[in-house]
C-alpha cells in the first residue's frame, strides 16, 4: 500500500453559480482532508438591510442573487407580511407560485442541460453542443425561456420581478396574457417528454450516502410555501422556529457559513422535496419520475438532477392548473393595503435550490432593525462536504483525473448557489473558529 | 472607440464577476432566440458559469460587479491591460448597486454583525464601482441589464460603432408610455433625475423608479424641486431614495448631494 500523499485540488469550480475550491488530500489510501473552499466576495447583506423601509427588504434581498431573486422577493415578501400581520388573498398566492414556477422551471433546465448534461457527453460546456446537437439547445433553450417567459408575464421581467410586493401585486396579467401562455404550457409536453427521454439515457454515477432530508411542508399539495418543516424522519418544525432545527456556524475556509441539523448534516432541494412529499407530484411528474428510475427515499445526491427535472414536468402542470383557475375565477385587482407596526415575522419559501428563511424585525416607522437570511446552498455545504469525505475513497484509487471529475460533478450536483450563500448570513452564538 | 473590434477570428469575449447577484450574465444566458446566432458572431473564451475553459487572451472584457475587496483591484489592471475594449454589465459595475449600500454603514461594525469574531477572516473595503478603479470603454447600464440593450451594444461594438446612450431622464419614456405618474399615485420616484433606456420599466408595472441606472446626463433639479414642493417632499428624501443605488458617486463631488437643497 503506498503512503504518498496525494493532493486533488479544482480551483474555481466552473459551471456553477459563484466561486467555489474543491480540496482533497490523501495520505495512501487514508482521506486525511477535504474542503469545499468559498472565496467569494461577502456583501454583507444583513448589515445593509438595517434601517431601510419595509418595502424594499423584497429589492435588496432579491439582488443577493440573479438566478433565485423571485424567491428571494417572495420569502421576504412572506417574512414581512408575518411581521406586520397581513394575509394575502387567494389569487395572490396562486400568482405568487406561478412567478416561483417560472423561476424554478427556468434554473431547473439551466443546471440540468446547461450546467450538467456537458459532464455526460465529455464537454467543458454546452458551447459544442450547439455544433453537434443544436436540437437539443434549442429544445433547453425553449424551455428556459418558457419559465423566463412566465417571470416576465406575472413579475413584470424574469430577474428581478417588479410587481410582487407585500400585501399583493402592483400589475395583474390580462386575460388574454394568460390564455395565450395556457397554449404555450400545452405545447410544452413534447419538450418535457423528450427531456426526460434524453436524461433517462444518462447513467447517474452510482453513490449512495443516507442523510436528512428537509423542505416544507404543505397543508396540500406538492410543498412551495408552507408554515411547517418536515424532516425526512416525519418530524416537523414550525417555520417560526426555525433557528432549532437549522445551525448555522463559520468555518474559516468558507465566506459561506455552514448549517447543521442539531448535530448531523442535513440536505434540502429538489431530491429533498421529492422524498419528502413525492406523493404529491402530479400526474405527468409522476410518470416522468417512473420514466427517469427515481424513487421515493433516494439517497444518492447525484441524482438531485434528475429529481429537478420530475420537478420541471410538475412545475409546467400546475401552472396550467392555476391559469385555467384564475381564467375562470377571473383577475381583480388586488392592490396592496398595509398597515406599518412594529413587528417580528418568518417567511420560509421552498426556491430551486431548497429552504429559504428570511426573518426580519420592523420598528413602528417600518423600519427593518434585523434581518437574518438562511439560503439553501449555506444549509447544504456541511452535507456537500460530508458526501466528499465518503466519496473519496471511493474514487481515489481510480486516479486523479477521475477523482477530481466526480467532486465537480457532485458538486454541481447540488446546484450550488455561492452568490447566495455568501452575501446572506447572519450572526450566530454558536461560531468556532 | 469608433474602432471596431479587430481579431484573427472571431472575437474573443470574456465575462468576469465581482460582487453581485450574477444577474446581469443570467440575463446573457436569457437571450434564448439570440444566443446560438450570438455564439457564430463572437467567442467567450471565460464564461466560468457556463464553461469550464478559460482563457487569458481576450478582445472584449464584460465585468459584472462592484469593486469590494483589495484583490479585485488588482484583478481589474490585469484586465485592463489585456482587453482592447472594457464593458461593464449593470448597477454593482456602475453606478455600484446595492453592494454600495454598505458605504452608508460603519464596515468594521456590519462585518463584525455578520461574521462576529471570524470577521477578520474576510477582509473587505468601501464598495466601489469598476470606473473608480479602471478606465471604462462604456456601460451597459440597469438592475438588471436589459437583454436588447446588451445586443444592441455588442451589435454595435462588433461594427466599430459607438451604440447610442441616452442622456435624457427615465421621465421621457414613462411619459411616452402614458403611465399615471408615480407622484400622483402617492409614490416617491427618482424617474425625473435618473438616466433613460429602460423604457420605465419599474413605473410601467406600478412601481417607481429607484435610480439603477445612476444619474441623467444633464438633470433639470429645478424641476424635480418643483415637483418635490407640489406633492410635499423634500430633496432629502430623495438623496435617501438615491443612495440605495447611488452609493458612491452621490456623496462625491459633482453628485446629486451638491445639487439638491435637503
Amino acid at each position: 500500500m503506498s503512503t504518498k500523499t496525494v493532493e486533488v485540488r479544482v480551483d474555481y469550480v466552473s459551471r456553477v453559480e459563484g466561486h467555489g475550491n474543491i480540496v482533497v488530500v490523501a495520505d495512501g489510501d487514508e482521506v486525511k482532508e477535504v474542503r469545499f473552499e468559498v472565496t467569494e466576495a461577502p456583501r454583507f447583506f444583513e448589515g445593509m438591510l438595517r434601517g431601510r423601509p419595509y418595502d424594499q427588504a423584497a429589492l435588496i434581498t432579491s439582488r443577493i442573487c440573479g438566478i433565485c431573486s423571485n424567491g428571494h422577493v417572495l420569502a421576504a415578501i412572506t417574512a414581512m407580511e408575518a411581521a406586520l400581520g397581513l394575509t394575502p388573498t387567494e389569487q395572490t398566492m396562486l400568482l405568487r407560485r406561478l412567478l416561483l414556477h417560472g423561476e424554478t422551471i427556468q434554473s431547473h433546465v439551466l443546471h440540468s442541460y446547461f450546467l450538467v448534461a456537458p459532464d455526460f457527453f465529455g464537454l467543458g460546456s454546452v458551447v459544442p453542443l450547439v455544433e453537434t446537437h443544436p436540437d437539443v439547445v434549442r429544445r433547453a433553450l425553449r424551455m428556459k425561456k418558457l419559465g423566463n417567459d412566465l417571470c416576465d408575464m406575472v413579475g413584470g421581467r424574469a430577474v428581478h420581478q417588479i410587481a410582487a410586493v407585500v400585501g399583493g401585486f402592483t400589475h395583474l396579467p390580462t386575460p388574454e396574457e394568460l390564455l395565450a401562455f395556457r397554449g404555450r404550457l400545452d405545447d410544452a409536453a413534447a419538450d418535457l417528454q423528450e427531456t426526460v427521454t434524453l436524461f433517462a439515457g444518462l447513467e447517474m454515477p452510482d453513490f449512495e450516502r443516507p442523510t436528512e432530508y428537509l423542505s416544507l411542508k404543505a397543508d396540500n399539495g406538492y410543498a412551495f410555501f408552507g408554515d411547517q418543516i418536515l424532516s425526512s424522519n416525519g418530524e416537523t418544525t414550525p417555520v417560526s422556529r426555525y433557528r432549532e432545527k437549522v445551525r448555522e456556524r463559520v468555518v474559516p475556509h468558507s465566506s459561506a457559513k455552514h448549517c447543521r441539523s442539531d448535530q448531523a448534516t442535513f440536505m434540502v432541494g429538489a431530491l429533498a422535496r421529492l422524498n419528502n412529499g413525492f406523493e404529491h407530484l402530479s400526474n405527468g411528474a409522476t410518470q416522468a419520475a417512473s420514466d427517469l428510475g427515481m424513487r421515493p427515499g433516494c439517497t444518492n445526491t447525484y441524482m438531485n438532477t434528475v429529481a429537478q427535472l420530475v420537478e420541471a414536468v410538475h412545475c409546467v402542470e400546475d401552472s396550467k392548473a392555476i391559469v385555467t383557475t384564475l381564467l375562470d375565477a377571473g383577475l381583480r385587482p388586488d392592490p396592496p393595503a398595509v398597515e406599518v407596526r412594529e413587528g417580528h415575522g418568518v417567511g420560509a419559501v421552498e426556491v430551486p435550490r431548497g429552504t429559504l428563511y428570511h426573518e426580519y424585525g420592523v420598528d413602528g416607522e417600518g423600519k427593518i432593525t434585523e434581518a437574518n437570511l438562511i439560503i439553501p446552498t449555506g444549509q447544504n455545504l456541511a452535507n456537500l462536504e460530508a458526501d466528499m469525505w465518503a466519496l473519496a475513497p471511493q474514487v481515489l484509487p481510480q486516479g486523479r483525473e477521475k477523482t477530481q471529475k466526480a467532486m465537480e460533478m457532485l458538486v454541481r450536483a447540488y446546484d450550488p448557489c455561492i452568490s447566495c450563500s455568501t452575501h446572506v448570513i447572519y450572526l450566530d452564538e454558536e461560531v468556532t473558529a | 472607440m469608433a474602432e471596431p473590434i479587430r481579431s484573427p477570428k472571431r472575437p474573443r469575449v470574456a465575462l468576469f464577476e465581482l460582487a453581485s447577484c450574477a444577474g446581469c450574465q443570467l440575463q446573457i444566458l436569457n437571450c434564448e432566440d439570440e444566443l446560438v446566432d450570438l455564439l457564430q458572431l463572437v467567442e467567450f473564451v471565460y464564461f466560468k458559469e457556463a464553461m469550464t475553459e478559460t482563457s487569458d487572451e481576450y478582445d472584449l472584457a464584460l465585468i459584472e460587479g462592484s469593486v469590494t475587496r483589495e484583490s479585485d483591484e488588482e484583478k481589474l489592471r490585469v484586465i485592463r491591460e489585456r482587453a482592447k475594449l472594457v464593458v461593464t454589465l449593470g448597477s454593482c459595475a456602475f453606478p455600484v448597486g446595492i453592494p454600495g449600500l454598505k458605504n452608508q454603514h460603519d464596515l468594521r461594525e456590519i462585518e463584525t454583525l455578520v461574521y462576529g469574531a471570524d470577521s477578520e477572516f474576510f477582509p473587505s473595503i468601501q464598495a466601489k464601482p469598476v470606473d473608480a478603479v479602471i478606465p471604462v470603454d462604456m456601460h451597459i447600464l440597469g438592475c438588471p441589464i436589459h437583454k436588447d440593450d446588451f445586443m444592441r451594444v455588442l451589435s454595435a461594438l462588433l461594427v466599430g460603432k459607438n451604440p447610442p446612450v441616452p442622456t435624457y431622464p427615465v421621465c421621457v419614456e414613462c411619459r411616452l408610455k402614458e403611465n399615471v405618474c408615480a407622484y400622483d399615485r402617492g409614490l416617491m420616484c427618482l424617474g425625473p433625475i435618473t438616466r433613460a433606456g429602460c423604457g420605465a420599466i419599474c413605473p410601467s408595472y406600478g412601481s417607481r423608479c429607484f435610480g439603477c441606472r445612476g444619474l441623467a446626463a444633464d438633470p433639470n433639479i429645478p424641476s424635480l424641486e418643483a415637483l418635490l414642493e407640489e406633492h410635499g417632499r423634500s430633496g432629502g428624501q430623495v438623496l435617501a431614495e438615491y443612495a440605495l443605488y447611488n452609493g458612491y458617486y452621490s456623496t462625491r463631488d459633482g453628485g446629486l448631494k451638491a445639487k439638491v437643497t435637503e
